[in-house]
């Protein structure tokens, strides 16, 4: 769990980094920049394998934890009467396999709304700088977070990411035995910095998308983007 | 003070147990839990009814022997305390006080609030020993040189009285705690080193086998551990434990 855990932790950054391209305010120079990305992205063959490493992590981490709640829950086959959980340790702590759970959900649903999207279907293209014409990714999230249920989802989806992050950061490095008492101490800052700082960096994409950028249709009718952009004909009809 | 009970009752291992309600009524603020426990069985036997089991030995909060999870915390609610050791000034009066024995697979209840803590002793004899040379050359402990930050941090593990607190508080009934204590004062040491590898190894094996849980970090042992055993026991538990495993 700590291993494959830590490695999400860092995919995540990975995955923020490429995300804040989505805030760059002009349409055209982020679809540019933002599609160039995914294509860099899907090609790669480096990339590539660290896609599939992340797969798998994810997968392993699910299922592990799955049965790790299960293992757990069959060490105490009476439940007590009466317990003051609370007291003694905090909520997200004693609530992964929940908050991993809907994280799980989250994933299902992110992926088939980009993932799938960017690998099987996806018809407006985009033709960046270099001349390569593109699946236009940028639109497609210009779109889906035009819709405000949409959006709203995406948000709220990043608090239980939060709490997971809270409890999880910090415990993976005590699973993996790291005992230096200053250490720990930093560990567990940074553990409460980046539970906090990364879901809502990935929360203000959306609500940023969703508040200043123009509509799909709308960048689609501007002039520079026209020039790059394919299949306005279909998006019209 | 008056005080309602309820109290866990349980014939045996096969019976099924229940919530029972009792009255304790002219409770004394310096009685210890235990002595509450003591009067009330004391009524019950004159009434003719079974008294209530439950374990107990030193009654100084030294030998690891009382248990019970009072008002859903084990050893009661206050902190750095057995329950020999609470007392009932930490009680309102009328007010209601749930009294459960330690609950987890691996600590079978006899009966009452009685468990079976064999499970601990085990665990000790998989991998809790020290080889010592008993052919009349015996070295004395007290003549090999330890850091004194290692002897602070394995007497601080050796104080752990193994109640089963951190087992009975862990939403994984997990002896995590317990096991990396055992594991950390032998490690901490010159005369654990021997076994120091496949110790842990042994140990955490034998654990799985009792049934325990797995540890997930919530950190509740330490909180509710009356000798205030420190986590970062269980972060060397890990790494003891990864270094038999990559060596």
């Amino acid at each position: 769990m700590a291993l494959t855990g830590l490695f999400l932790c860092t995919f995540l950054v990975g995955h923020l980094a490429g995300n804040l391209q989505l805030l760059i305010s002009d349409p055209t120079h982020a679809a540019e920049s933002f599609n160039a990305y995914a294509q860099f992205m899907t090609t790669n063959p480096l990339v590539k394998i660290l896609s599939y490493v992340t797969y798998f992590s994810i997968l392993f981490h699910a299922i592990d934890g799955i049965m790790l709640v299960m293992a757990n829950r069959a060490a105490r086959p009476q439940r007590y009467a009466h317990e003051r959980a609370s007291t003694s340790s905090v909520w997200a702590s004693r609530n992964m396999g929940i908050l991993g759970t809907a994280m799980l959900a989250f994933i299902i649903i992110h992926m088939s709304d980009f993932w799938f999207e960017m690998h099987f279907e996806m018809k407006p293209t985009f033709k960046l700088d270099n001349g390569k014409e593109v699946k236009d990714l940028y639109l497609e999230v210009v779109e889906a977070f035009h819709s405000f249920p949409y959006m709203l989802l995406y948000v709220l989806c990043m608090i239980p990411i939060g709490f997971h992050l809270y409890h999880g950061f910090q415990s993976a490095f005590r699973t993996l035995g790291l005992i230096h008492e200053n250490l720990t101490l930093l560990v567990k800052r940074v553990g409460v910095i980046f539970s906090i700082v990364v879901p809502m960096a990935f929360a203000i994409i959306p609500l940023y998308v969703y508040h200043f950028i123009p509509s799909a249709e709308e960048i689609q009718k501007s002039e520079s983007y026209k020039a790059k952009s394919t299949l306005i004909e279909v998006e019209n009809d | 003070m008056n005080l309602k009970l309820k109290i866990w009752r349980q014939e045996g291992q096969n019976d099924q147990g229940r919530m029972v309600d009792y009255q304790a009524n002219n409770v004394s603020d310096d009685m210890s839990f235990l002595e509450m426990l003591d009067v009330l069985n004391e009524e019950l036997i004159e009434k003719g009814d079974d008294p209530i089991a439950f374990d107990h030995d030193c009654r100084e909060g030294i030998c690891g022997m009382c248990s019970l999870f009072i008002n859903g915390e084990a050893h009661g609610p206050v902190k750095g305390v057995t329950t020999c050791q609470l007392h009932m000034r930490s009680f309102k009066d009328g007010e209601t006080i749930f009294i459960e024995p330690w609950r987890a697979k691996a600590f079978p209840v006899v009966k009452d609030l009685a468990v079976n803590r064999s499970a601990f002793d085990r665990i000790i004899q998989s991998g809790g020993y020290v080889s010592v040379n008993t052919s009349g050359n015996t070295l004395d402990a007290n003549a090999i040189a330890i850091p004194k930050p290692n002897a602070d941090k394995a007497f601080d593990a050796a104080t752990c009285i193994g109640c089963g607190a951190c087992v009975a508080t862990c939403k994984n009934a997990s002896a995590t705690l317990f096991l990396s204590a055992k594991v950390s004062q032998l490690a901490l040491l010159p005369q654990g080193q021997v076994e120091r590898k496949e110790r842990v190894t042994k140990m955490l094996h034998q654990m799985d086998e009792e049934g325990f849980g797995a540890c997930t970090n919530t950190g509740a042992c330490f909180v509710q551990c009356p000798k205030g055993i420190s986590l970062e026991n269980i972060a060397r538990l890990n790494s003891e434990f990864r270094n038999a495993l990559l060596s």
